[in-house]
């Protein structure tokens, strides 16, 4: 019997020693420890032998079974490295060939500019909101202190539709409706599109996009208006910009200012975006008159805020160094594909 | 408002500062510099000199040797100007020295012109005699000078001194942007009041008085105001024995400066008055008044008036007329008429110094298209009180300055002035609305400065007439800010109850909206919400269309911008266009953006204003790239029924057989197509285009964020295909829809792998293949339940006329 199972052994290892492939490894694997393999043959054979020797013969079936499996794993795993080495060395490309991109569409640098704008705000506590871009004329101008004849109509280059209906020349009148709504306090920015009657040039056009935020609460003041805006200047030009504000008059806000940010183009040293003086000018802001609150049912003694108002064409176009406000409505794919 | 800074320093004499700190002071202030520009800036070393002797050049028939006396020294300059004598004094600029411009007064160079010593024809020449062109300048605000040739100085001038200085060019102008609520700040007095309290230094305003002669003003005019409404306030004053002179040098140079070109004495002083008390004044000759008196009151409807100008001007009921006892003289506060106006022959003056209303004036102007400088300062509303102030100006001035004499009086009809108001003074309110600790003494201090006095025994700050803009407590919270330093006032963040940063739902939507058609290649434009009315027919929409129903702009900026969209698509396809004219490939756009459908029209009440999400392409891809499009931004909205598509959408800008409703739960979304080629022909797309648009009010009630786990499924899958033969009027939609009823809750999903028609399937069918999933949440399916499901399926299909093949 040993000498059968020694026989047996010598012989696995020489197919195992000569074989050329995984397939030969396997052919050794099925055949000699198999279900139907030279081992499990001697095994069957068992009941010939006498039953004194059966586990004495058992071990000795078993440890060849186990040194031939050892002998044959080590070989399937050299063979498969080597195999593996050669797909390696085999499957080279050339890395320089050229990418193969998903077509993603672009954003229009005004939206960038918006949803930036509102990242900020909405980060300190502001909810965005909406408001009709067909307005009456107490939302667009009465309730924000500009009664019926006042010059500042005339300055907005109102479009009219009839009666006291008209295109919004100014995104405050959101302010109006949501301090109508009387829920206090107040944290907004109003983002959309206004009209003016003014001719399409490189820097006008009838159409454009503001952002008006406001404050109301207990205790509001021009110290957190000027707070609030410079941290939003940082957020949005970065983290050295300064901030400079100017008196300024809007009916709907006393005091009032306008707010220069340092030229984020120069640093303040002065170039061509900021004309030489280091400063660019970027929004109008003020504490809320006190006729306006009155007007909403908003108690000026009891209750003051700020507004700001910013015109999002002129952060996108400053922001990417656009020379001409008429590409940003064209629709030019290859000004877009910029963005 | 532009105004020399030596106008302001004559009424600030204290006022010492560079041009850049006074810019930079002043904006933080509230007086906005826009610019300033030193006259002098490209002059430089020029002098009176005296024409001593002139030859003849050996040379030069053109050119003459004059030898000019500098006072320290002597210079051979050679000219070939032809209008100097010996005697003259004449502006030298001398070797190195600049002038601003070249003799022709064409555009002055940046940076000016060096002047050196050099030879003409031979002859050396030591610098050169100046035009006032050369000096940068013109006759227009020199009206001295001569027509061509060189500026000639006045005899008492000395030789040798600073001929820039002489010409009073050592002087800057600043520009100022003066904001609609500061009247006042519309003059030089306003001006320098701010310039005063900016630099705290004391402000001087002019002393007027008026030597009036004997005479009475009732025996020359009486004044009688009709609609005391639109006049609060009118002032005349009589001047006679006028003398038409060129005015003085000085009042020149200021009216100059100011950009306002010198005409003669009695032009220059009424123009001088309104830019220093910004009160504009008008002056009659009285030879023309008839019946020695007049009349302001309106006009009547239709009448005609010429202006001085020479215009006819047609009037209505709501313009005010200045009128004599038999005509109208002049359009109140706009301008004169021209049987009234100062010729050089004029004895007698009647001076206008009025209060009109200015919304009035404003309107009034617009209707007659014709806006002046006077009407431009009536429309802010002026200060009855002013007016009197200025008239009394003009009258010292014309008496001081030789023009004439004044009677004594004023005819003045007047409505009760306005008591100067007065306002609460609550230092602890400003503070607590600037956010400040400024003690009331600062605060005192600062309204010293602006002529605001303090009413000890009421608490009330008194308010000087000419600051009409100061109505509350705000505005001097403001007053104080200002004078205190907005750069001052510490920065702080709001305190008080903490709010939740928001962005609706709405706006999420069309957030995802845009996340979506860009992962999908589309980019965004932009486009105007109003268009053209042709649009509705390069859209071919039928006349009755309700789509045509648009909004109009009344006052639109021109016929291409005067309707408010009520379709979203000419936006898109003018863009494509615009792409596809400029030969760029494979565009994709898309637009969020609203139109407008009017309630009712004329419009009475707000219009439904509704976002679309509009997709337009041409190039690679089809009508089924777009329906993936819809059917991704569906999937983010959490939108998980089937979307079905009615090939019957009705949309006549759309391909008849290549359009679809696009439908969900029942409700119609939006449409999608190819675009009729009609259509692309109207907008020069020569290629196919699809576009798609979802009507966003529609799509929200629908979609969601909120997302639930299902479960992964742990039991095998079974898949059965079918393929069919199928009639071409049946849609796969309604195979879908069979396999879908018919499924039962075993069916997990279906696929369609080929359709297929043409030679091997008979005339009028297509062949139509499907793999169809089903699976169970608690079981391994049996043959038995997959059997049973396809078997339902397949009867379904039947029905429907379709043949199922091997």
């Amino acid at each position: 019997m040993r000498a059968k199972l020694d026989q047996i052994k010598a012989d696995a290892l020489a197919q195992i020693q000569n074989a050329d492939g995984l397939e030969k490894l396997n052919e050794v694997r099925v055949n000699v420890l198999g279900k139907k393999g030279a081992l499990t043959a001697v095994l069957k054979s068992m009941k010939d032998v006498a039953p004194e020797d059966r586990p004495k013969v058992g071990q000795m079936v078993n440890e060849t079974r186990a040194e031939i499996e050892a002998v044959l794993e080590d070989a399937i795993s050299k063979m498969e490295r080597a195999k593996r080495e050669l797909q390696m060395k085999t499957e080279v490309i050339d890395v320089t060939l050229p990418a193969k991109k998903h077509t993603k569409g672009h954003r229009h640098p005004n939206t960038i500019a918006m949803e930036e704008v509102e990242r900020i705000f909405i980060g300190m506590g502001y909810e965005v909101v909406e408001g009709p871009e067909i307005e009456t004329d107490y939302y667009n101008f009465e309730a924000l202190n500009i009664p019926a004849d006042h010059p500042a109509k005339d300055e907005q280059d109102t479009f009219y539709i009839s009666g006291d209906i008209l295109l919004r020349t100014q995104t405050s009148g959101t302010q109006v409706h949501v301090m109508e709504q009387g829920k206090l306090p107040i944290r907004m920015i109003a983002p959309g599109r206004v009209f003016r009657s003014d001719e399409v040039d490189a820097t006008h056009s009838p159409s454009f996009h503001q952002i008006e935020g406001l404050v109301i609460d207990k205790h509001i003041t021009f110290a957190d208006l000027k707070g609030t805006l410079a941290e939003f200047a940082k957020e949005l030009f970065g983290e050295e910009t300064k901030v400079k504000f100017r008196p300024h008059h809007f009916n709907f806000t006393e005091p009032s200012a306008e707010m220069d940010v340092s030229c984020f183009k120069c640093g303040g040293k002065g170039c061509r975006f900021c004309k030489g003086s280091g400063w660019i000018e970027i929004l109008g802001c003020g504490m809320v008159h006190p006729n306006v609150l009155r007007m909403s049912n908003i108690d000026p003694e009891k209750y003051s805020g700020f507004a700001f108002g910013m015109g999002l064409e002129r952060i996108a176009l400053l922001k990417y160094e656009i020379d001409d406000m008429r590409l940003l409505y064209e629709n030019d794919i290859r000004f877009l594909k910029q963005f | 408002m532009n105004t020399a800074l030596s106008w302001i320093k004559a009424y600030v004499p204290e006022l010492e500062c560079g041009d850049q700190e006074y810019t930079d002071a002043m904006t933080l202030s509230g007086t906005k510099v826009e610019t300033f520009e030193r006259l002098d800036k490209n002059l430089d070393k020029i002098y009176v000199g005296q024409i001593m002797s002139i030859e003849r050049h050996p040379d030069a028939d053109k050119l003459i040797i004059c030898q000019v006396d500098l006072g320290d020294k002597q210079l051979q300059i050679v000219t070939g100007a032809s209008n100097v004598n010996v005697g003259d004094k004449v502006p030298v600029v001398v070797d190195g020295g600049k002038v601003a411009g070249g003799h022709d007064g064409g555009p002055l160079p940046e940076g000016g012109i060096t002047i050196k010593n050099g030879k003409l024809r031979g002859v050396e020449s030591f610098g050169m005699m100046c035009s006032i062109e050369e000096l940068g300048s013109s006759r227009d605000f020199y009206p001295e000078a001569p027509e061509s040739g060189i500026y000639i100085f006045d005899e008492s001038v000395a030789v040798g001194s600073d001929a820039i200085e002489v010409l009073g060019l050592r002087d800057t102008v600043f520009e100022y942007e003066v904001t609609s609520n500061r009247v006042d700040c519309y003059s030089v007095l306003g001006i320098a009041r701010e310039a005063a309290a900016t630099f705290n230094k004391p402000f001087v305003a002019p002393v007027v008085e008026v030597r009036e002669n004997e005479e009475k003003i009732e025996d020359y005019i009486s004044v009688e105001v009709v609609d005391t409404d639109l006049c609060s306030r009118y002032c005349a004053r009589v001047c006679t024995n006028i003398k038409i002179e060129p005015s003085p040098e000085w009042m020149q140079r200021r009216l100059a400066a100011s950009g306002i070109r010198p005409i003669n004495n009695l032009v220059d002083i009424t123009n001088y008055v309104m830019e220093e008390y910004g009160q504009p004044m008008h002056a009659f000759d009285l030879d023309t008044v008839a019946g020695k008196k007049i009349v302001v009151k309106r006009a009547k409807d239709g009448e005609e008036f010429q202006t001085l100008d020479g215009q006819v001007r047609k009037l209505d009921s709501e313009m005010l007329m200045i009128c004599d006892a038999e005509k109208e003289i002049g359009i109140a506060g706009i301008m004169g008429g021209e049987n009234s106006k100062i010729t050089d022959d004029v004895k007698t003056v009647v001076f206008e110094s009025a209060t009109f209303n200015g919304a009035n004036i404003r309107k009034s102007a617009k209707r007659l298209g014709l806006r002046t400088d006077a009407s431009g300062k009536f429309e802010k509303g002026l200060d009855p009180r002013n007016a009197e102030a200025a008239i009394n100006r003009a009258c010292q001035l014309i008496q001081e300055l030789g023009c004439g004499e004044v009677v004594s009086g004023m005819a003045d009809v007047c409505q009760p002035l306005k008591e100067l108001n007065r306002i609460k003074f609550d230092a602890e309110r400003i503070n607590g609305l600037l956010g400040t600790d400024i003690s009331t003494e600062t605060m005192m201090e600062i309204f010293g400065r602006l002529e605001l006095t303090y009413d000890e025994a009421t608490n009330e700050l008194v308010i000087p007439s000419f600051r009409q803009d100061l109505e509350g407590i705000a505005d001097i919270a403001e007053e104080v800010a200002r004078f205190y330093g907005y750069d001052k006032i510490p920065m702080t963040l709001p305190s008080g109850e903490a709010t939740t940063g928001k962005l609706p739902f709405k706006l999420r939507l069309e957030e995802k909206a845009r996340d979506i058609a860009e992962f999908c290649g589309f980019s965004q434009g932009m486009c105007y919400s109003f268009e053209s009315p042709k649009v509705f027919d390069k859209l071919m929409l039928a006349e009755d269309d309700v789509l045509r129903q648009a909004i109009t702009i009344s006052n639109p900026l021109g016929e291409d911008f005067s309707i408010m969209r009520t379709v979203p698509l000419n936006g898109i396809l003018t863009s494509l266009a615009t792409n596809y004219n400029r030969r760029n490939k494979n565009v994709r756009l898309y637009e969020l953006g609203n139109v407008y459908l009017p309630k009712a029209l004329p419009l009475t009440e707000l219009p439904d204003e509704r976002m679309q999400f509009t997709l337009g392409f041409y190039g690679d891809g089809d009508f089924f790239t777009m329906k993936g499009v819809i059917e991704e931004y569906f999937d983010v909205l959490g939108m998980n029924k089937k979307v079905t598509y009615d090939p019957n959408a009705g949309k006549v800008f759309l391909h008849p057989g290549r359009q679809a409703s696009i439908i969900y739960d029942g409700v119609v979304l939006g449409y999608l197509g190819e675009v009729h080629p009609d259509v692309l022909d109207n907008y020069d797309i020569g290629t196919k285009a699809y576009i798609a648009v979802l009507d966003m009010p529609n799509v929200e009630p629908f979609a969601t964020f909120n997302r639930k786990f299902e479960g992964i499924a742990k039991y095998p899958a079974v898949s059965r295909d079918i393929s069919m033969v199928v009639p071409k009027s049946i849609l796969v939609g309604q195979i879908e829809a069979i396999i879908e009823q018919r499924g039962g809750k075993i069916l997990e999903g279906y696929n369609l792998f080929d359709v297929y028609e043409g030679s091997q399937i008979k005339e009028g069918f297509k062949s139509v293949a499907y793999s169809i999933t089903f699976r169970a949440k608690d079981r391994t399916l049996e043959e038995a339940d997959v059997a049973g499901a396809m078997k339902k399926i397949l009867n379904g299909l039947e029905g429907l006329g379709i043949e199922l093949r091997a």
